[in-house]
């Protein structure tokens, strides 16, 4: 047989071919990406920088006056009472339903993991209000907790306790809604902490238990825990932020009410921006909620980067 | 092994969830109740579940007529599916684009895309307000879908997606004589279904669910998708006829209760991996 | 000291028998090799051993100890697992410090935080340091005790396994495939100091692997399993040169075995195309049997010689040894000859050539794949 020779060619021509078809590859780059870059632009990047130079101005709504103010908007942030409830009330919600919520989750997980059978009929019945129309479960959670007719009120009176106005005493509102917080999200809490429980390694276990570490306590602090870390640190912030952007139990049931006590973040944002039309003190709230979420972002990923990954 | 012994632990751990499960339950059972008792008996404010007089047709005829019931699950399944459809007509060749394809920006648009994962709806409603009331498209469908028409969480998940797909597969496909557009329709979608699928779980849910940007941009009862409709439900009915109102969560709830009980599995994935990912 | 004994063991998981009726006694000091194809039972079989698996039937026992009921942190064995389990959060210091802070401290002493506030901690902690530090400079690692698995190597990780298996002294070690891991040299030398560790700590040592070379050249006596059942248990020099099973001798040695089908004749002989080749099998004339002999066992011949015909096919020169690959009978059977290099320059691909096996080196197994005896006196009463 003959030997095959390669035709040396012309190193200009090659390079020359390189370059034409990098250029087509650009080209099909940018047209697939061009909509997705176009939306992204008009949507996220210039509304972004918008609500920052609109919080920088006096503009309402229906008048046409536009004025720069400087940092005006958040000095008066300073001395708004309803926005200093407002992030203090929010805090306390946060501070409420994110350890409950990952806790319970992380209880219910390894609960499940444990349990052989009816494994997947509880798996079922914990995510179900991750599912359930957040505004309509509200509204039962309402009636549940309503103060004369609610059963929970009915079920306390059973062992000769007067139960509370629940969403309807300034005490009790933000616990209340908490609670309905924390119903909402441990289902969605257990599923992720289901999926790290899967991903720990067998031969960890059973390596475990030839090391000795006979009591499921043991075994829980030298495997389980530190094999959880990153998904108990992502679980932990999602569930900070999902708290922080608390909205729809309180559009729905209180209103911010009664007399401010469960006036959060977003309600306040939401009345400000789009019922009084101040669209530029309501962005230097947005402004002060976007930094909040950031800050936490931030913060996961450095806790990431430093303790919990051990590649 | 198979069957698990009776021990004092695993009674306690069934306890321990059986009364979990009874919290969680509760308020679904309560529901489906109250939307079958009449308004007297509701107001007795006794345990009892079955009701003595069933009030069930008069509950849910009120829950169909004060508000326009089917139009407004017919308002969230049309959002819902042209939220989803442009999401992901948009996010797909995007991501196959900065996953495969070498072109100037692409680094910076990957970060860009990383950023926009941080700014949530509610940072960039005020402007896009501003826009919509300008142009006087407020109370339509296409101000319910305008700003979710890119998904940056898509474009991620995708995108991770994508990467793991191996280039050989690609190559393959270009010295078939394909071209680039036709990559993605012929190999890349057809082999994406897993993460277009949990994507779309994802997706339907959060905005099926979503009342913060319909309450903004919504005023007129039949745009309102079912979240708005049921607020707008309980200002008609001035809050306290309980066995309607709940009819009417019953019924707005349904659909996606119903979708999720009938694929568990894989909503439970879909959500898992989206939040994972996310 | 004390041997290992695991006796009668079945084990299955509804239909599916992975093990039947396994019955192996490993000496005390003895190191033992299960060997078999994936899915034979010997994984189950080792975790039966450490407790982490329950048999149906049969027992565990630890010299005069029946530990078949007991925890695996009760039967004082050690393991080292295929993917070495090493605790990604730990250091290698504080990996093989684990099983003596489980034996050695109390349950308020381990506590994250508080327990090292406890009193009387402080000296078992000093004493665990010393051990730790003695292991781990017997395997070289003192200078990786700072590092977690993740900064390491595949051999030093695989070490550090080590390390925690052998921290606390345990009356028998398993190792399941401990060196599938690690690349072809580092395996052949951690073999040697698999071996080299065995002898210094004399620990009675069930080791798991699917790779009968390494059985063959590291353990005092070798088990083939094969579909949940022990087809052998003896010396690897027996396993090899005196197989009990046609599967046994089929999995073990490279090249493979030469295996041809025969059928007993009237006179207790086996013909191979139209040949005698064995006399004096030990079967009923007509019985269908499988005759094996090893490609070490072939000579090669030229045309015309004594022997049976077969042309040459391929030839691979491996360095020390050369491998002749015959065609037989026309295309229906082949062989495979393993020669010295300076023998096969005689041969070429499609030469003609002749086969001889001395009758001493061929096997006769029976249609259920057991041994048959080939007996000198029946031979002779053959001839005659």
């Amino acid at each position: 047989m003959d030997s095959i020779a390669l035709p040396a060619g012309n190193p200009a021509r090659a390079s020359e071919a390189g370059a034409v078809a990098r250029r087509s590859e650009a080209l099909a780059g940018w047209r697939l990406a061009g909509p997705a870059l176009a939306l992204l632009a008009l949507l996220i990047l210039l509304p972004t920088i918008g609500v920052v130079a609109l919080s920088l101005t006096d503009f309402e709504l229906g008048y046409d006056n536009i004025h720069f103010v400087g940092l005006d908007n958040y000095l008066e942030l300073l001395e708004d009472r309803t926005f200093l409830i407002s992030l203090g009330n929010t805090l306390t919600y946060t501070v409420i339903v994110t350890p409950l919520s990952v806790l319970l989750g992380l209880g219910a997980a390894l609960l499940i993991e444990t349990e052989v059978r009816g494994r997947a009929l509880f798996r079922t019945i914990y995510f179900l209000p991750v599912v359930s129309l957040l505004v309509a479960m509200a509204t039962v959670w309402q009636y549940l907790l309503h103060p004369t007719i609610g059963p929970v009120n009915a079920l306390l009176r059973l062992i000769g306790i007067d139960g509370p106005n629940w969403l309807g005493g300034s005490d009790t509102v933000l616990i209340s809604l908490a609670l309905i917080g924390v119903w909402q999200a441990v289902g969605f809490n257990m599923v992720l902490f289901l999926a790290g429980l899967t991903a720990i390694p067998r031969e960890l276990y059973a390596a475990a238990e030839i090391d000795r570490a006979t009591t499921a306590w043991d075994r829980f602090w030298l495997v389980t825990w530190p094999m959880l870390g990153p998904t108990t640190l992502f679980v932990v912030t999602i569930s900070v932020i999902n708290a922080v952007k608390v909205f729809e139990t309180v559009s729905t049931v209180t209103q911010g009410g009664p007399n401010r006590a469960s006036e959060v973040l977003l309600w306040t944002i939401y009345q400000e921006g789009f019922v009084y039309l101040r669209v530029g003190y309501a962005s230097a709230m947005t402004v002060v909620f976007l930094a909040i979420l950031m800050i936490l972002m931030v913060l996961q990923y450095r806790a990431l980067d430093r303790r919990v990954h051990y590649t | 092994m198979t069957t698990q012994a009776w021990t004092l632990a695993r009674a306690l751990r069934l306890a321990f969830l059986s009364a979990g499960a009874l919290i969680f339950l509760a308020p679904y059972v309560w529901m489906l109740s109250t939307a079958m008792k009449p308004r007297e008996e509701i107001f007795s404010s006794s345990l009892t579940l079955i009701p003595e007089r069933w009030a069930a047709v008069e509950n849910f005829s009120k829950a169909f007529t004060r508000v326009p019931m089917l139009q407004l699950l017919m308002n969230g399944v049309i959002v819902c599916a042209v939220i989803l459809v442009v999401q992901v007509l948009v996010a797909l060749p995007c991501a196959y684009a900065l996953a495969k394809l070498r072109f100037p920006g692409a680094r910076l648009m990957i970060a860009g895309i990383m950023l926009g994962l941080l700014v949530p709806i509610h940072a960039t409603a005020l402007p896009i307000y501003v826009a919509l009331s300008g142009a006087g498209v407020l109370n339509t469908y296409f101000a319910l879908a305008a700003p979710f028409m890119i998904s940056v969480f898509a474009i991620f998940l995708f995108l991770q997606f994508f990467r793991a797909m191996p280039d050989d597969l690609i190559n393959a496909a270009r010295l078939d004589g394909m071209s680039e557009l036709a990559i993605v329709l012929r190999v890349i979608v057809p082999n994406a279904w897993p993460a277009i699928t949990a994507f779309s779980i994802f997706s339907v849910v959060a905005h099926w669910n979503d009342l913060f940007w319909p309450q903004i941009v919504v005023t007129e009862t039949a745009m309102a998708p079912p979240p708005l409709g049921l607020i707008f439900f309980r200002a008609a009915e001035a809050g306290d006829d309980y066995g309607a109102l709940m009819a009417a969560t019953v019924v707005v709830t349904v659909p996606l209760l119903a979708a999720f009980l009938l694929a568990q599995r894989r909503f439970i994935e879909g959500i898992t991996l989206t939040g994972l990912k996310g | 000291m004390s041997g290992l004994a695991l006796r009668g063991i079945s084990k299955a998981y509804g239909d599916n028998h992975i093990l039947r009726d396994v019955t192996i006694e490993a000496k005390p000091g003895e190191f033992v090799a299960l060997v078999g194809p994936s899915g034979c039972g010997k994984t189950t079989l080792l975790r039966i051993a450490a407790g982490l698996d329950h048999p149906d039937r049969g027992g565990v026992w630890l010299g005069e100890r029946d530990m078949t009921a007991m925890r695996p942190s009760e039967r004082d064995i050690a393991m080292v697992f295929q993917s070495y389990a090493l605790y990604p959060h730990l250091t290698a210091g504080q990996n093989i410090a684990v099983p003596l802070a489980m034996r050695d401290l109390t349950v308020w002493q381990r506590l994250p935080w508080i327990g090292s506030l406890l009193p009387g901690q402080r000296v078992i902690r000093a004493d665990i340091q010393r051990r730790v530090f003695e292991t781990a400079r017997s395997l070289k690692i003192d200078q990786l005790l700072d590092r977690k698995p993740a900064q390491m190597s595949g051999g030093q990780r695989q070490r550090v396994a080590l390390g925690r298996a052998l921290v606390r002294s345990p009356a028998a070690f398993l190792m399941d495939e401990p060196l599938s891991n690690l690349d072809a040299n580092l395996r052949v030398h951690t073999r040697s100091e698999i071996v080299e560790l065995h002898r210094r700590a004399g620990v009675t040592t069930l080791y798991v692997t699917h790779d009968q070379a390494e059985a063959l050249s590291m353990a005092d006596r070798v088990a083939v399993m094969m579909g949940g059942r022990l087809l052998q248990f003896d010396t690897p020099e027996a396993i090899y040169g005196n197989p009990a099973h046609v599967e046994v001798a089929r999995f073990i040695g490279s090249p493979q075995i030469n295996l041809l089908a025969g059928e007993v004749d009237a006179a207790h002989g086996i013909r191979i195309g139209g040949r005698l080749f064995v006399e004096g099998v030990g079967a009923t004339p007509g019985t269908r049997v499988t005759i094996g002999f090893r490609p070490e066992a072939i000579k090669l011949g030229g045309p015309g010689q004594a022997g049976l015909g077969a042309s040459v096919q391929r030839i691979e020169f491996l360095g020390s040894e050369t491998l002749v690959f015959l065609e037989f009978a026309r295309g229906e059977a082949s062989l495979v000859a393993k020669l010295a290099p300076a023998e096969a320059t005689f041969f070429r691909p499609g030469q003609a050539v002749t086969i001889a096996v001395a009758s001493g080196e061929v096997l006769v197994f029976g249609a259920d794949g057991s041994r048959l005896s080939v007996s000198p006196a029946m031979r002779m009463a053959a001839n005659g």
